[in-house]
């Protein structure tokens, strides 16, 4: 008897199991599928981003519309395919309201389809292709562009009066679409744009181009290389006395990463970057999150990755208080035309391109209490993805 | 006819050709256990039904790992660079449903012909010097040359961006690729099961069993008259084949291409399921990848972070305990039984 009851449980069991498993997702829970590279070349990506994720919902609590957040975090190790087939389990077995994170731009783009058909709201933390956001309708972004920071630093280079400016960039889709926005922006601003340097992705060795570099002596070299590399590059470019040479050196922010600053040393004090976050951000809500994060971390410093989902968060939190949950369509909606105040700066989303509207500073490297800092020292308004307005 | 050589005790050995025949007769019949291994796979797509996903992900992994024991299991020839040969066929899939036709079909069989064309372009390198340390630098600079080439071409392949627009048609112009991977699925399963068989049927022929003998001892193979070259180009030459529809597979059910197809870990992972799976009995590859794949998904669901730790513990507690492989680890642990239970 008692054996046969047992048999009936566990098949009962099995089969609530099987066929009962998308039931359980009960109303009034509302699920966030976080897909990021824990693992691989770019799992520090990964890492600020969770911290930054769990530190939202630390401080802000696990409800918003009346609904329950949950957080489910999968790790990619940044492979296109495997993001894909996550996004999908995600949005069929777990039936998550929203998917979030996406590290590298193919990640986001092999997701882009998946988010259309399931009418999905899809956070793009950060990767930073302008197209994304063209991809899907249910796109939206709380990273940056490559194109809004680097038209910046060429708009700037030009106003100080530089007009031979030679591009180094790293030889993949980002660092080309940097090298084209910095060479229209500057020509259109009357500079002149002398030599475009690729350098390949993989165990850069930067020494003959930063030789080319010096025989041409431009006014600057605008580089645009990935956060890891750009130590390198440092130490290389102080190792050839370029940064004596009267040469200035302007960079995507990416290369002076808060995460690795630190460890670059004296070489990064060279830098002049445009980017629009720093840890260093002078503002009572940036001294928060900051303090907060090293808490919660063990020391480890937010960089703009982490900005990046604590600000994707927030834009999912305050879409389900407007909404109350009711669909996908809804909080896209909700999502467009909103603004807030965000650790980096007042920030907004533009309702036409679903692209994250910021500032975008200038900054400079400084040591400050035997820690190196990105300090900003000048600031361009709510800018625009250029990618998109065509300007 | 059986009965009579059986009961005639002078014609209990016959001739070796008859030996050989029969033999190979006796090799390609079906074992109960293979009729166990497929019905739990066609269970698989009834009884799983919402983890399709990860299930087509499995036969495609599969299906890549047996054409690589093709040619480490039975030609002898080890490979770090059968990604190329997957990523050319994805990349090609990718192509033909925007530029010619959504139809999955073509896509597969174009797929397969290309990556089969670079095998037997490729393969003469391998019988330049036939070690296998150079071997190993030959396919693995085919493999990065692929790669970087399909870099370079940006135009055509969306470069570090990535393949995007790939709309695949209904599958027969009737079963839609659903959101829920059912049909993707299906796809997967069937196609790698009619390689599996072609395959199977390759090795149990005559010319598997030449294909064996180069593998144990290339010199007494080439002296008893067997083109050895021939041999081992034709076999890269399939295998490449069906890695390419392995890839292909990929890029449909998926419906993106980037360049990580291409990339060093896809033919080192799937070296790793073989060799965890078991090398030159086809099933290998298949097991490998089920076992790697599941464990896989199972720890980094709980661990995100550190389940690559996990994974290499537990692949070198199998590694050590099972000797060499799983279809080894029940084996061996039955034996072990066997004598406590003696004792």
């Amino acid at each position: 008897m008692k054996r046969r009851h047992m048999l009936m449980g566990a098949a009962l069991g099995l089969s609530t199991a099987i066929a009962g498993v998308p039931a359980l997702a009960q109303d009034g829970t509302f699920k966030i599928g976080l897909i990021l590279p824990m693992t691989g070349p770019f799992a520090s990506t990964g890492r600020q981003i969770e911290a930054a994720a769990r530190l939202y919902m630390a401080q802000h609590g696990d409800e918003a519309g009346g609904q329950k957040i949950e957080l489910i975090l999968k790790d990619d190790a940044g492979v296109a395919d495997t993001t894909k087939r996550l996004a999908q389990e995600l949005i069929v077995r777990d039936k998550v309201g929203a998917l979030a994170g996406f590290g590298l731009t193919p990640l986001a783009m092999a997701t882009a389809p998946l988010s259309t058909r399931g009418q999905t709201p899809t956070v793009v933390m950060a990767a930073a292709t302008s197209s994304i956001t063209e991809q899907s309708p249910f796109i939206v972004r709380t990273s940056y562009t490559t194109p809004q920071v680097t038209s910046k630093i060429a708009e700037w280079a030009a106003s100080e009066g530089m007009t031979k400016v030679v591009t180094v960039v790293s030889d993949y889709g980002p660092g080309i679409d940097a090298e084209k926005t910095f060479v229209s922006t500057f020509g259109n601003a009357g500079g002149e744009v002398t030599d475009t340097l690729r350098v390949p992705l993989q165990n850069p060795d930067f020494s003959p181009f930063l030789q080319k570099v010096a025989d041409a002596q431009p006014d600057a070299i605008f580089v645009f290389v990935p956060s890891g590399v750009g130590a390198q590059f440092m130490k290389q470019y102080v190792e050839r006395g370029l940064d004596k040479s009267g040469i200035k050196l302007l960079a995507d922010g990416g290369i002076t990463d808060d995460d690795i600053l630190n460890g670059m040393g004296d070489p990064a004090l060279a830098a002049i970057t445009g980017f629009h976050y720093s840890a260093a951000h002078d503002s009572a809500k940036n001294d928060e999150f900051v303090q907060a994060f090293q808490e919660a971390t063990n020391g480890m410093r937010p960089n703009f990755m982490a900005v990046g989902g604590y600000d994707g968060m927030h834009l999912i939190y305050a879409a389900l208080e407007e909404t109350g949950g009711e669909g996908g369509e809804a909080m896209m909606d909700a999502m467009k035309g909103m603004s807030w105040e965000s650790p980096r700066g007042p920030v907004s989303i533009d309702p036409e391109t679903r692209d994250i509207v910021q500032n975008v500073y200038l900054r400079r490297v400084e040591r400050q209490d035997d820690q190196l800092w990105n300090i900003e020292f000048q600031t361009f308004e709510a800018v625009k993805d250029p990618g998109k307005t065509g300007s | 006819m059986m009965t009579d050589t059986s009961l005639s005790p002078l014609l209990a050995s016959p001739r070796p050709n008859e030996r050989v025949s029969r033999d190979l007769l006796r090799r390609g019949r079906w074992k109960p256990a293979e009729f166990v291994f497929w019905l739990i796979v066609a269970a698989s797509f009834f009884f799983l039904p919402d983890r399709h996903l990860l299930l087509s992900e499995i036969a495609i992994l599969g299906l890549f790992a047996l054409s690589l024991d093709l040619i480490i299991g039975y030609a002898g020839v080890v490979s770090l660079g059968h990604g190329a040969f997957f990523g050319l066929g994805a990349y090609v899939a990718g192509l033909t449903s925007i530029h010619l036709t959504g139809e999955p079909l073509t896509g597969l069989v174009l797929a397969a012909l290309a990556a089969g064309l670079l095998g037997l372009a490729t393969g003469p390198l391998l019988l330049l010097r036939a070690s296998d340390l150079t071997r190993l630098m030959v396919t693995l600079g085919v493999a990065m040359l692929v790669l970087e080439g399909a870099n370079q071409a940006a135009w055509l392949t969306g470069g570090a961006d990535g393949l995007t627009g790939v709309m695949i048609d209904p599958l027969l112009g009737r079963f839609e690729f659903d959101l829920f991977g059912t049909t993707g699925y299906a796809y997967c399963l069937i196609v790698t099961f009619a390689f599996f068989l072609i395959a199977r049927r390759v090795v149990t022929s005559p010319y598997g069993l030449s294909l064996r003998a180069i593998r144990d001892n290339p010199l007494r193979a080439r002296s008893m008259g067997i083109p050895v070259g021939r041999r081992i180009l034709g076999l890269y030459a399939f295998s490449a084949l069906i890695a390419g529809a392995a890839g292909a597979l990929l890029t449909q059910t998926t419906m993106f291409v980037s360049l990580d197809v291409l990339a060093f870990h896809r033919s080192a992972d799937v070296l790793l399921i073989l060799v965890l799976g078991g090398v030159g009995y086809l099933y290998g590859g298949l097991l490998g990848a089920i076992g790697f794949k599941l464990l896989q998904d199972w720890f980094s669901a709980i661990t995100p972070q550190y389940w690559m730790f996990w994974m290499g513990l537990v692949l070198l507690v199998v590694v050590l305990i099972g000797r060499e492989n799983l279809n080894a680890l029940p084996r061996t642990l039955l034996a072990r039984f066997r004598k406590e239970g003696r004792t």
